[in-house]
């Protein structure tokens, strides 16, 4: 029997791609944020509408990943910003290869924040890093408040938790879903982790989220300055 | 079913090898952080699947987990964390930071005998 020993990493050619794309986010001062939740949350009305409110604010762009069909990146298209569709045909994230190529289809220089919306799946796409400065993970209510406890691994790794359709706890009884025990739970995978409770859909609370964006665009664009 | 992708990746690193070597590989030895949530059937099933017709088709995998390691702040010690009961194992303490996942690593790969 021969033996030899590798010690290669497996996936080091989607960690290339990822390092080129955080090497050209940087150099153009372009905050990148990857998104990832179930299907279903909400993640384009939470961008359709940041993108419509912080117009004049701030220059977003998109690239929208689905398995199938361009649906979200015609919602992207009506707010006039800048999007790039890519279907994964069957995959269940996003790859940094696949990211590198919609870079290249964005008018990037024009842009100070590039949202990645990944496919619907709270597990894949938080293994892969595709040169983003940071992750978002949406819950919405409708999910339930065990996810952070069930699914640890996406929660520990986030910059933001956003808490969407809380307007659907408004009426008593309708969803069971406790806030504080998602908190809890969040920050005890991940003590850092910004917290915002919002409404995509009726605008509730939606301007601590705003804010935090609109800071966070400020520092890249100050730290990556040459 | 990330598993496929990272399948795909490996056996394309496997193939490299046996190459070079100019053997068949008959096993495989690899490591993963937990951050990276491999599932150790699915990634068999997928390396199977794959793999079939080509040299690799007979590769058995083993897979191990590394834990995920975090930093106390508070007493500054790195521990391995559960994430049913993330808290420091000296203090008790939740006030910490998880440290770099152990990376996706083809470690160690055996070939058949001439």
């Amino acid at each position: 029997m021969q033996k030899i020993n590798v010690g290669k990493k497996i996936l080091s050619a989607n960690e290339q791609y990822a390092l080129n794309n955080s090497k050209l986010l940087a150099e153009r001062k372009v905050l990148c944020l990857n998104m990832i939740s179930s299907p279903g949350s909400g993640k384009t009305t939470i961008l359709t509408r940041t993108i419509n409110e912080l117009k004049g604010k701030i220059n977003i762009g998109v690239i929208e990943g689905d398995i199938q069909t361009d649906f979200d990146a015609q919602r992207i298209r009506a707010t006039e910003a800048p999007v790039v569709q890519i279907n994964t045909e069957g995959a269940c994230h996003l790859s940094a290869a696949q990211v590198a190529s919609a870079l290249e289809n964005l008018p990037v220089d024009g842009l100070d924040l590039i949202f990645i919306e990944n496919v619907g799946n709270l597990v894949c796409p938080s293994a892969f890093e595709l040169g983003e400065n940071g992750k978002i993970v949406v819950l919405s209510v409708a999910e339930g408040d065990d996810k952070p406890a069930k699914y640890p691994v996406i929660f520990a790794k986030s910059k933001v938790l956003l808490i969407n359709k809380i307007d659907l706890l408004q009426t008593k009884g309708q969803v069971d879903f406790d806030i504080e025990r998602v908190k809890t739970d969040a920050r005890k995978l991940n003590k850092a982790i910004e917290i915002f409770p919002i409404s995509a859909k009726t605008g509730e609370s939606m301007t601590t989220w705003y804010d935090w964006l609109l800071n966070s665009a400020r520092q890249t664009s100050c730290t990556s300055k040459r | 079913m990330h598993e496929m992708m990272v399948a795909q990746n490996l056996l394309e690193k496997i193939s490299e090898e046996a190459t070079k070597q100019n053997a068949k590989p008959i096993s495989a030895k690899i490591s993963c952080g937990q951050l990276y949530a491999i599932n150790d059937e699915a990634l068999c099933f997928a390396f199977q699947a794959i793999a079939k017709g080509t040299t690799c088709e007979s590769v058995e995998l083993q897979i191990e987990h590394k834990p995920i390691q975090a930093r106390c702040k508070n007493c500054d010690l790195d521990f391995d964390i559960e994430f049913s009961q993330p808290a420091c194992p000296n203090c008790g303490g939740d006030n910490f930071e998880l440290l770099p996942d152990a990376p996706l690593m083809l470690e160690e790969i055996e070939f058949q005998e001439e």
